[in-house]
C-alpha cells in the first residue's frame, strides 16, 4: 500500500491565507481538503446595533477585491426591507459601477493570478520579462475598471459614493463620456484577452456541475434576477434559505455551503455563462464561439476563458449604459425605514452574493446573514482535486502539486471574503 | 561593473480584507517600474515565489487577532530591516476592532455551531501594540500614491511625505465647499488625518473618519457641533466606533459618549 500526501501550505495567488491538503493511497484520493485559516473578523456580530446605512461602508471592507459587490447586495436588501425600488438611471450607473469591478477583479484574476500557472510562471512579474506587452494589457485593462469605479465610487478599494437608495452624487452625462475612449480601448483589449487565453494549453478535465446563478430576463445578470440552476432550480432571492444550507467544518474557517438534498454547486463566471449564454451581447457571445466554448463550458480550467468573456462584456455593456445616460434628477430615492426584513443577491466577480437583514423601525440592524461565493464553491473545489488527482498521478510531485493550485486557482478563491461567516449560526443561549 | 543588490520588499498579511495589500497591484502604471528597483520577495497574494529573508522592507496589512498570528509577526519584525504597517487594520486594529468593545462574557455567551473549531482572541490589535513599528501609513484602504511614496522614501533612507493634518486642509487645496458649513452635513474631516484626498466631500458626503485621527484632534469640540446638527449621543459613538475605533482619540471620544 502506497500512501502519498500532496501538501501546500499556504496558497499562492489568491486573495487570503488559505491551504491543500491531498491524501493518496494506492491510486486513489482517500481525504482532500481546502483549509482555510484566514482568521475570522465576526461581521455578522458587529453588525448588530448599527444603522442600515452603514451596511454598505462596513460590508464592503470584508473584501477590497470586490467590495461593490458587497456594497449593492447590502442595499439590495435594504431596499427590499423598506420596500423601495431603484430604477432608470441610478439602476444603470449601478449596473456600470458593477461592469467596473468585473472589469477590475476579473482582469486581475486572468493576467495577474491565473495565466501565470498555464504559462510556467512563478507570477506575472516574472511573465513580464517574457511577455511585457501582454502584462502591460492586462494593466492597462484593470485600470479602465478601476477608472469607473473611481468616477462613480470616488475611489477604486471602498468606495464611498454608493447608498441605499442610489448614490451621494451622479456623474453628468459629460463626466461619464470621459471614460469611453478608454473603455473602447478597453473593449478590443479585452477581444485581445479572449484570443489569448484561448491559445492556452488546458488540462482534459470535465465534471457535470450544479451551476447556480442570477436569471434576469432581458439582462445577463449583476444586480436583478431569480436565483436558478440547471438542475431545475428557479427561486426568488428570498428563498435563498430554504433551499441552501451551510456546514461548519474542523479545518475550514469558513462555512460551506450546499444545495439541501443535493450537496455541492458551483457559482461564479462558469454557472452565470452557462445559464445566461443567450444574455450575452453579440460580440461576446461571437468572440466566444471564436475560443471554441460551447453556450456551457464544463472544464475548470477554461474559467480563463469565461473570465475573459465577461470582462468582454462588461466593457461592451459599461459603453452602452455611458451612451443612454441621462443624469437622473436626484441622486437617490428616499428612504424610509421600518421594521422588516430585507434580502439581497448580486453577482459579484466570483458568483452570488447573499445578504439577508432584519432591520428595526428605526432602521437598526438586528441580525445578519451573509454568504460570499468562496464559501460556496469550497465544496466543489474539493471534489474537483478528487476527480483530478488520480488522473495526474504520473506527474512528477512538484509538477503535480503545481496544477492542483491551479485547480483551486481555477475558482479565483477569495478567502479573505468566504472566512468572515462563521458566525453566522450565532444564537444567543 | 558589478550590479548593485536589489532591495527586497515582503508583503504580510494579517487580519484584513486584503484591499491594501491590493493598492500595490493597483499601481498599474508604476508596478512594472517598481520591480525594476525592488525585488518583491515574499507577496503570496501575488507571486508562488518566495525568497528567504532578510528583507528591506516589510508591508504588514491586517490586525493581530489569532494566537498564532501573535507568534508569527515576530518573526516578521526579526527578519524585516523596516517594517512598515499599511492601513488601518494594522495601525489601529481595523473594523474587526469592534470586538474590543464587547463585554467578554457577551462574547463569549454568542455560540458558533461548532466553537471548538476556532481559535481567537478577545481583542483585535494594531501591529504596534506588539513589535517595534518603523512606520504607519493610514486608510481604510491606504492611498495608493501615498504607498509609493513611503517605499520611495524607505529605499532611499528618508522620511516619507505624507502630511498628518486633517481632511479639511485638503478640502480647501481641492476648493470643494465645505460640507458641513454650506450643506449642515456632519462631517468627520476636521479631526481626520489626511491622505484620502478629502473624497467624501468632493461627492457631498461627510468625511466618515477612514484615516483614523490627525495628530492631536479636538474630538469634543466636533461632538458639540454635531450635536447641534442634530446627531444623538449614540450616533457619535458610532461614528467615532468604525474602522479606526480602537484608534486612541476615536476610542476616548466614543466612550465619552456612551450610556
Amino acid at each position: 500500500m502506497k500512501t502519498n500526501t500532496i501538501k501546500v501550505d499556504y496558497l499562492a495567488r489568491v486573495e487570503g491565507e488559505g491551504g491543500l491538503y491531498v491524501k493518496v493511497r494506492d491510486n486513489k484520493v482517500v481525504d482532500v481538503k481546502l483549509k482555510i485559516f484566514e482568521p475570522p473578523r465576526f461581521f455578522e456580530a458587529f453588525l448588530r446595533g448599527r444603522n442600515f446605512a452603514e451596511a454598505a461602508d462596513i460590508t464592503a471592507r470584508i473584501c477590497g477585491i470586490c467590495p461593490i459587490a458587497y456594497q449593492m447586495s447590502a442595499v439590495h436588501s435594504m431596499e427590499d426591507a423598506f420596500g423601495v425600488e431603484v430604477d432608470g438611471q441610478l439602476r444603470a450607473l449601478r449596473r456600470l459601477i458593477y461592469c467596473g469591478e468585473w472589469i477590475e477583479s476579473h482582469t486581475l484574476h486572468v493576467y495577474m493570478l491565473h495565466a501565470p500557472d498555464f504559462l510556467g510562471y512563478l507570477d506575472a512579474i516574472q511573465m513580464a520579462k517574457d511577455h511585457a506587452g501582454v502584462v502591460q494589457r492586462g494593466l492597462q485593462l484593470k485600470k479602465a475598471g478601476n477608472a469607473i469605479v473611481t468616477l462613480l465610487g470616488g475611489r477604486e478599494i471602498h468606495p464611498i459614493n454608493v447608498r441605499v437608495g442610489g448614490f451621494y452624487k451622479v456623474p453628468s452625462r459629460s463626466e461619464l463620456a470621459t471614460l469611453a475612449e478608454r473603455l473602447k480601448w478597453a473593449r478590443d483589449a479585452a477581444l485581445e484577452t479572449v484570443r489569448w487565453v484561448a491559445s492556452m494549453p488546458f488540462p482534459e478535465f470535465e465534471r457535470d456541475y450544479v451551476f447556480v446563478a442570477l436569471r434576469h430576463p432581458k439582462e445577463y445578470p449583476f444586480n436583478d434576477g431569480r436565483l436558478v440552476s440547471n438542475g431545475g432550480l428557479d427561486i426568488p432571492t428570498r428563498e435563498y434559505e430554504d433551499n441552501f444550507t451551510e456546514e461548519h467544518v474542523r479545518y475550514s474557517n469558513a462555512l460551506h455551503s450546499v444545495l439541501k438534498q443535493k450537496g455541492a454547486y458551483f457559482v461564479g463566471p462558469m454557472a452565470r455563462y452557462a445559464l445566461n449564454f443567450d444574455r450575452l451581447s453579440p460580440v461576446a457571445q461571437q468572440s466566444a464561439r471564436e475560443a471554441g466554448l460551447g453556450p456551457v463550458c464544463r472544464n475548470p480550467f477554461k474559467s480563463i476563458i469565461v473570465r475573459s468573456v465577461e470582462i468582454l462584456y462588461a466593457c461592451d455593456e459599461a459603453l452602452r449604459i455611458i451612451e443612454q445616460y441621462e443624469a437622473p434628477e436626484k441622486p437617490a430615492v428616499d428612504i424610509q425605514p421600518r421594521a422588516a426584513t430585507g434580502y439581497g443577491c448580486t453577482e459579484a466577480p466570483r458568483g452570488i452574493l447573499y445578504h439577508r437583514y432584519r432591520v428595526d423601525e428605526q432602521g437598526t440592524i438586528l441580525d445578519v446573514k451573509i454568504v460570499p461565493p468562496t464559501s460556496q464553491n469550497q465544496k466543489t473545489i474539493e471534489q474537483d482535486l478528487g476527480e483530478f488527482v488520480p488522473k495526474f498521478l504520473n506527474l512528477a510531485e512538484e509538477d503535480l502539486r503545481w496544477q492542483c493550485e491551479q485547480a483551486v486557482r481555477n475558482y479565483d478563491p477569495c478567502i479573505s471574503c468566504a472566512t468572515h461567516f462563521l458566525r453566522l449560526e450565532v444564537d444567543r443561549v | 561593473m558589478k550590479t548593485a543588490h536589489k532591495p527586497k520588499l515582503a508583503v504580510w498579511k494579517f487580519a484584513s480584507c486584503d484591499g491594501c495589500q491590493l493598492s500595490l497591484l493597483d499601481c498599474e502604471d508604476e508596478l512594472l517600474a517598481l520591480t525594476n528597483e525592488v525585488e518583491i520577495a515574499n507577496f503570496a497574494e501575488a507571486s508562488r515565489a518566495v525568497v528567504r529573508g532578510p528583507y528591506d522592507l516589510s508591508l504588514v496589512e491586517g490586525s493581530i487577532t489569532t494566537p498564532h498570528d501573535a507568534e508569527r509577526i515576530h518573526q516578521v519584525r526579526r527578519s524585516s530591516k523596516f517594517l512598515v504597517t499599511i492601513g488601518a487594520c494594522a495601525t489601529a486594529g481595523g473594523i474587526q476592532a469592534l470586538r474590543n468593545f464587547k463585554d467578554v462574557k457577551e462574547f463569549i455567551s454568542i455560540v458558533y455551531a461548532n466553537p471548538q473549531y476556532i481559535e481567537t482572541l478577545n481583542k483585535s490589535t494594531p501591529i504596534s501594540d506588539h513589535v517595534r513599528v518603523d512606520f504607519e501609513l493610514r486608510g481604510c484602504p491606504i492611498n495608493k500614491q501615498q504607498l509609493v511614496e513611503v517605499i520611495s522614501a524607505f529605499l532611499n533612507g528618508r522620511k516619507p511625505n505624507t502630511p498628518p493634518h486633517s481632511v479639511c486642509i485638503e478640502c480647501k487645496q481641492r476648493g470643494t465647499v465645505c460640507v458641513m458649513v454650506a450643506h449642515g452635513t456632519p462631517c468627520l474631516g476636521p479631526v481626520t488625518h489626511a491622505g484620502c484626498g478629502a473624497i467624501c466631500p468632493s461627492y457631498t458626503r461627510g468625511c466618515y473618519g477612514c484615516f483614523g485621527p490627525m495628530e492631536s484632534p479636538n474630538t469634543s469640540s466636533l461632538s458639540n457641533q454635531w450635536g447641534q446638527l442634530g446627531a444623538k449621543q449614540r450616533d457619535l459613538v458610532q461614528i467615532f466606533r468604525s474602522f479606526n475605533a480602537c484608534a486612541e482619540p476615536f476610542r476616548r471620544e466614543s466612550e465619552a459618549h456612551e450610556d
